[in-house]
C-alpha cells in the first residue's frame, strides 16, 4: 500500500512545484465535413466539434477534482484547414470564415485554444494550401483562439523555400494587423519542419491526417519539480544528475499516463500518446531555464548551455518513455522566451542571444519560440531565420519550428506584453545582414542524404 | 474497489483525527490505513479509506472534508488512489 511520504511527495510537487497536467487536447478528424458549398462546411465542421467536444472540459475539471491534479488547459486540434477546405474556398475571406467557425465552437465547447489553422506544405504549395497561407494574417485578427501552423519542410522531403519566402511575409503582415495588441497573432503561428501528428502543445497542435477520427492527446509539464529535484543533487557528478532528471520525468509522465488514460475512457475517445515535455510558464518556478541555471549556469545563454539543455532533453525522453504505453508529439524541453522568466532575465542580463537560442534549438524538442523582435525586421531576414531553423530540423531529423514575433512599433529596449501563458519578453537584437538573394531564389531545397533509407 | 487517500495537514492540535472520523463514520466510509508524520512542524496525515459504501459521491465528500478542515484549521484533501500507485509504483 501507498505511505505517507510518497503521497506527501506527490502532493509536494502539485502544490509546490507547479506539477501538473498541461493539457488535454482532444484531436478531431474534419475530413468529412468537407464539400463544395462554404456555408455547409462552416456548418458541418461548427456542429462536428460541438458535439465530439461537448464534454471534454467537464470531463478534465473532474479528472482534476479526484486525482488533485490540476490540469491547465482544455484544448482540441483539427484536421489541416486547408485540406478540409480545398474544394469549398474560393478566396480568403472563405477561409477566414472557416477560422471564425473554429473560434466560436471553441468558445462555445470552453476550450481556450484550437489548433489546425494549417497547412502541410512541406514539398510544394497546392491552389487551397497558398490561400490559406495567404488567409492567416486575416484569421489571426479576427479570431481570439485559433491557432495557425504551416510545415514548410521535412527530412523525407527537402524545404519548400517559397514557402519560407512567404511565411516571412505573411508573419510580418499579421504583426501589422495585430498592431494594437502587440502583434499577438503572431504568437499563435508555428512554422514547422518535421511537424508531428499528434502534437497536443498549441500553437502547433493539429489533428494528423494519419490520425483515427477523434484522439486524447495529454502533454504533461513540471520544470520546477526537475528544478527542485536537482536542488537536492547540487555538486553531484554527471551521472547523479541524469539519474535524478530521469527519474523525475518518470514520476512526472505517469501523471500524464493516468490522465490521458482516465479522459479516454470518460469520453469514450481513444487514447493517443503522452507528450512529456518539460514547458514553461511565466510564473516564478516553472522555468526550463531555471533548471538550466540550477544543472550549474549563471544564466542560461552561458558557455555549457547546450550541453546542458541536450542531457536534460535526452534524460527528460529516456524517463518518460517507460512511464506511458504510448509517447509522441514533442516531447522534451520546450524552450520559449517569453514564456519562462528565466529566459528573459538571460535576455536582460545579456547572457541569451538569438543566435545562442539557435544553437540550443539542436538539441531541445521544439526551436525558436516567443521571440519578440522589432517590429523593423525585413520580410526576407525573417525567412532567413526560417530558413536557418528548418535545415537544423531536415539535417538532424528532428522537429524545429519557429514562432517569432516582430512587434509592430516596438525596437530594442522596448518590451512587450502579451499576458496570460504567453507572456512577456524584451525585444530581442536580429542580426539584420541581409539574406535577400539567398531568399528570393524561389524553388527548394532538396532532401538531405540520409532521407533516403529505402 | 477504488480507495481514497485522504490527507491532512496543519498546525497539530486536539481532535482532528477525532473530527474526522466521525464524519467518516457517519458517512459509512471504512478507515483501512493511517498513518501520520511531523514534516517541518507541520502535522501530517495520511488515511486510505474505501468509500463504496459511502451514499454520498466522491465531490460531495471531497467539498464535506474540505469544510471539515476549515472548522478545524487544518487542509484535507481527497484524492483517488490512482495518481500516487501510477507515480510511485511500476
Amino acid at each position: 500500500m501507498i505511505n505517507i511520504n510518497e503521497v506527501i511527495e506527490t502532493n509536494k510537487m502539485i502544490e509546490q512545484e507547479n506539477l501538473d497536467v498541461r493539457t488535454i487536447t482532444l484531436g478531431i478528424n474534419l475530413l468529412d465535413c468537407a464539400g463544395p458549398d462554404i456555408s455547409e462546411v462552416n456548418n458541418r465542421i461548427y456542429h462536428k466539434i460541438t458535439n465530439v467536444a461537448k464534454d471534454l472540459v467537464s470531463t478534465g475539471n473532474r479528472i482534476q477534482r479526484e486525482y488533485g491534479i490540476p490540469i491547465g488547459n482544455k484544448r482540441i486540434s483539427v484536421t489541416p484547414i486547408s485540406l478540409v477546405g480545398a474544394s469549398a474556398c474560393k478566396t480568403i475571406d472563405d477561409y477566414v470564415s472557416i477560422a471564425r467557425t473554429l473560434d466560436k465552437a471553441a468558445s462555445e465547447v470552453g476550450v481556450n485554444f484550437i489548433g489546425g489553422y494549417s497547412a502541410l506544405v512541406s514539398k510544394a504549395m497546392t491552389a487551397s494550401d497558398e490561400l490559406l497561407i495567404r488567409s492567416i494574417p486575416k484569421a489571426m485578427e479576427c479570431t481570439q483562439r485559433v491557432c495557425s501552423s504551416v510545415n514548410v519542410g521535412s527530412t523525407k522531403t527537402g524545404i519548400d523555400m517559397n514557402a519560407v519566402k512567404l511565411m516571412g511575409e505573411i508573419i510580418l503582415e499579421t504583426a501589422e494587423l495585430t498592431k494594437d495588441k502587440d502583434s499577438i497573432g503572431c504568437a499563435k503561428l508555428v512554422v514547422f519542419c518535421n511537424a508531428p501528428d499528434d502534437n497536443p502543445f498549441m500553437a502547433g497542435a493539429f489533428h494528423g491526417i494519419t490520425e483515427g477520427d477523434a484522439v486524447i492527446n495529454v502533454g504533461v509539464s513540471g520544470p520546477g519539480v526537475v528544478k527542485r529535484a536537482l536542488e537536492n543533487v547540487r555538486g553531484a557528478d554527471f551521472e547523479t544528475l541524469c539519474e535524478t532528471i530521469k527519474k523525475t520525468a518518470f514520476k512526472i509522465t505517469r501523471v500524464g499516463q493516468l490522465v490521458a488514460m482516465e479522459a479516454s475512457k470518460i469520453l469514450n475517445i481513444p487514447f493517443g500518446i503522452v507528450d512529456l515535455s518539460l514547458a514553461p510558464t511565466p510564473a516564478v518556478g516553472d522555468s526550463v531555464a531555471e533548471i538550466l541555471e540550477e544543472i550549474g549556469l549563471e544564466y542560461a545563454g552561458a558557455p555549457g548551455t547546450t550541453a546542458a539543455l541536450a542531457l536534460l532533453n535526452d534524460q527528460v525522453k529516456k524517463g518518460g518513455v517507460m512511464a506511458s504505453s504510448y509517447v509522441g508529439g514533442l516531447s522534451g524541453a520546450f524552450i520559449p522566451v517569453s514564456e519562462d522568466q528565466g529566459m528573459i532575465n538571460a535576455v536582460e542580463a545579456g547572457a541569451l542571444t538569438l543566435e545562442k537560442l539557435e544553437a540550443m534549438t539542436c538539441v531541445c524538442s521544439v526551436g525558436l519560440d516567443m521571440i519578440a523582435v522589432p517590429g523593423d525586421t525585413k520580410a526576407t531576414t525573417i525567412s532567413g531565420i526560417i530558413a536557418d531553423e528548418m535545415a537544423i530540423g531536415m539535417i538532424n531529423q528532428k522537429t524545429t519550428a519557429v514562432r517569432i514575433i516582430p512587434v509592430k512599433g516596438k525596437g530594442i529596449g522596448d518590451y512587450v506584453e502579451f499576458g496570460g501563458l504567453l507572456g512577456h519578453s524584451p525585444i530581442m537584437k536580429v542580426n539584420n545582414f541581409s539574406c535577400d538573394n539567398f531568399i528570393n531564389r524561389g524553388g527548394r531545397i532538396p532532401a538531405p542524404i540520409h532521407s533516403f533509407k529505402n | 474497489m477504488k480507495k481514497t487517500v485522504i490527507t491532512v495537514v496543519g498546525k497539530d492540535t486536539v481532535g482532528i483525527i477525532a473530527k474526522i472520523c466521525t464524519y467518516l463514520a457517519s458517512n459509512s466510509i471504512n478507515i483501512l490505513d493511517i498513518s501520520q508524520t511531523i514534516v517541518q512542524d507541520f502535522f501530517n496525515m495520511m488515511m486510505i479509506v474505501d468509500t463504496s459504501k459511502a451514499q454520498k459521491d466522491f465531490d460531495e465528500i471531497s467539498r464535506d472534508l474540505e469544510q471539515v478542515g476549515q472548522e478545524i484549521g487544518v487542509v484535507i484533501k481527497a484524492q483517488h488512489e490512482d495518481i500516487f500507485n501510477m507515480m510511485h509504483r511500476i
